[in-house]
């Protein structure tokens, strides 16, 4: 998937200072995009891969992430009946729930790893995620648009 | 036997049977990464991935110092002129340190002490920080190719970074100072005092622990490497001491320090690839440490 790796990417953007506390989980977002529109599609292996990618770009404990992406991958197809109700923006407090409950399993487990507490400020990038959520669902939706308007969804 | 059920009624493993598979396993990784060392081979397949992709995602920053190199040709000038009048004192400074450099031979040679081997230096460039408040890494573009080991002393100009932990093909992960589980031996410069400096884990804070109340310590002491250790050669700066808490109710003082170099301002890093033998006795290694911060003032 062109999208995941794009995602990637842009988390691999060197940054520093606020903006690096400000920028979202961008692997996280875009995976939450496919286990919300196309559950039948994604497994919840794609996430621990996705996972363990991050962990090597970020030279944390192997299978730190790995955990966090997927207990989101889990809540996401759990949610996701729930999320068909919504549309568009409304959908982004629960993103946001997932994305919250994502860090704290990845948080909780780099504490059983041994690191210390990273300060509240660990928690902005999901709210940022959360805020994101709406232009991402829309732009992640551009290229689909003739074939899923064939499909009457 | 195949195929009883109709096709429609063939279920694959429950959700939730196959996130807790997955999480397990993630757990089984962690536990294996932390306590052992075999998934090195992993790690270096798995960089060999993530390799192109860090490349691609540092474009943009590349491109930019290119081009504002472009729009500051007045900047460059000005700049170059500067780095030849430093260059020129600088070379000042080296002619008296090879006159030094010989004559210490000699006298170690007089001595029948053991030859110190000159460190030769890779530059490196930062190639990533990485987005994670659990451990202060970053992960240069220098890796085994380039003759990077782990266990080897990263430098700015100003002081000791940190240390080259794992080395893959193309790319090297430094240990930052600040890091939770990284401890450099240090000496004070004002009277010798010889401690160990170890990271916390928040950025941009040292602490010296253990030194009792009633140690001859005070803020903004200047701390260097003292080479005991034999791993940091003697005399790189590391931290200045930042704040002193002397609690009576505690056997220990806290004292906070700040380190020298700064991660965050440079982009290139040396990787000083020789290790410094080991310095002798303690007493020795300080008569022998050279005094950075007076070297630089000259």
């Amino acid at each position: 998937m062109l999208s995941l790796i794009v995602a990637l990417l842009l988390n691999l953007i060197p940054l520093t200072g606020t903006v690096r506390t400000l920028q979202p989980d961008f692997v996280a977002l875009v995976m939450l995009y496919w286990y919300v529109n196309e559950p039948q599609r994604v497994g919840i292996g794609m996430a621990f891969w996705m996972g363990l990618l991050m962990d090597l770009s970020n030279a944390s404990t192997f299978g730190q992430h790995a955990l966090g992406y997927s207990v989101m991958a889990f809540m996401a197809l759990v949610f996701n009946r729930r999320m068909g109700i919504f549309e568009g923006y409304k959908q982004a407090p629960q993103i946001g729930l997932v994305l919250l409950s994502g860090q704290i399993v990845t948080l909780l487990a780099g504490l059983f790893a041994g690191s210390p507490f990273p300060g509240w400020n660990f928690f902005l990038g999901s709210i940022v995620g959360m805020l994101l959520w709406p232009l991402l669902s829309a732009i992640l939706r551009v290229p689909q648009k003739p074939w899923s308007a064939s499909d009457a969804r | 036997m195949i195929e009883i059920s109709p096709r429609f009624f063939r279920h694959s493993p429950s959700l939730l049977a196959r996130t807790a598979f997955f999480v397990m396993l993630s757990l089984l990784l962690m536990a294996l990464d932390s306590r052992s060392k075999y998934l090195g081979g992993v790690r270096e397949i798995f960089s060999m991935i993530v390799y192109p992709l860090q490349k691609l995602a540092h474009v943009p920053m590349s491109m930019y110092d290119a081009t504002s190199e472009l729009f500051q040709h007045g900047e460059i000038a000005e700049e170059n002129a500067r780095l030849k009048q430093q260059h020129l004192v600088d070379k000042g400074q080296l002619l008296r340190l090879r006159a030094l450099e010989a004559e210490n031979t000699q006298l170690r040679k007089l001595l029948n002490a053991t030859q110190r081997i000159e460190n030769k230096a890779t530059v490196a460039e930062i190639l990533r920080v990485p987005h994670d408040p659990f451990n202060r890494k970053v992960l240069l573009d220098k890796g085994s190719m380039a003759g990077v080991e782990s266990g080897q002393v990263v430098v700015d100009d100003i002081g000791v970074v940190g240390q080259v932990t794992r080395n893959y093909p193309l790319a090297s992960e430094v240990t930052l100072l600040t890091d939770r589980d990284h401890s450099v031996p240090v000496q004070v410069v004002r009277n010798g005092l010889r401690s160990v400096v170890s990271g916390t884990g928040r950025e941009g804070v040292l602490e010296l622990r253990y030194m009792a109340i009633n140690t001859d310590i005070q803020e903004g002491d200047v701390l260097v490497t003292s080479g005991i250790d034999g791993i940091y050669p003697p005399g790189l700066p590391v931290a200045a001491v930042s704040q002193i808490e002397r609690n009576p109710n505690y056997i220990f003082a806290r004292i906070t320090c700040t380190p020298a170099s700064g991660v965050n301002q440079n982009r290139q890093l040396l990787i000083l690839s020789a290790r410094a033998p080991r310095a002798g006795t303690p007493a020795e290694a300080t008569k022998m440490k050279p005094r950075p911060q007076e070297a630089r003032r000259q």
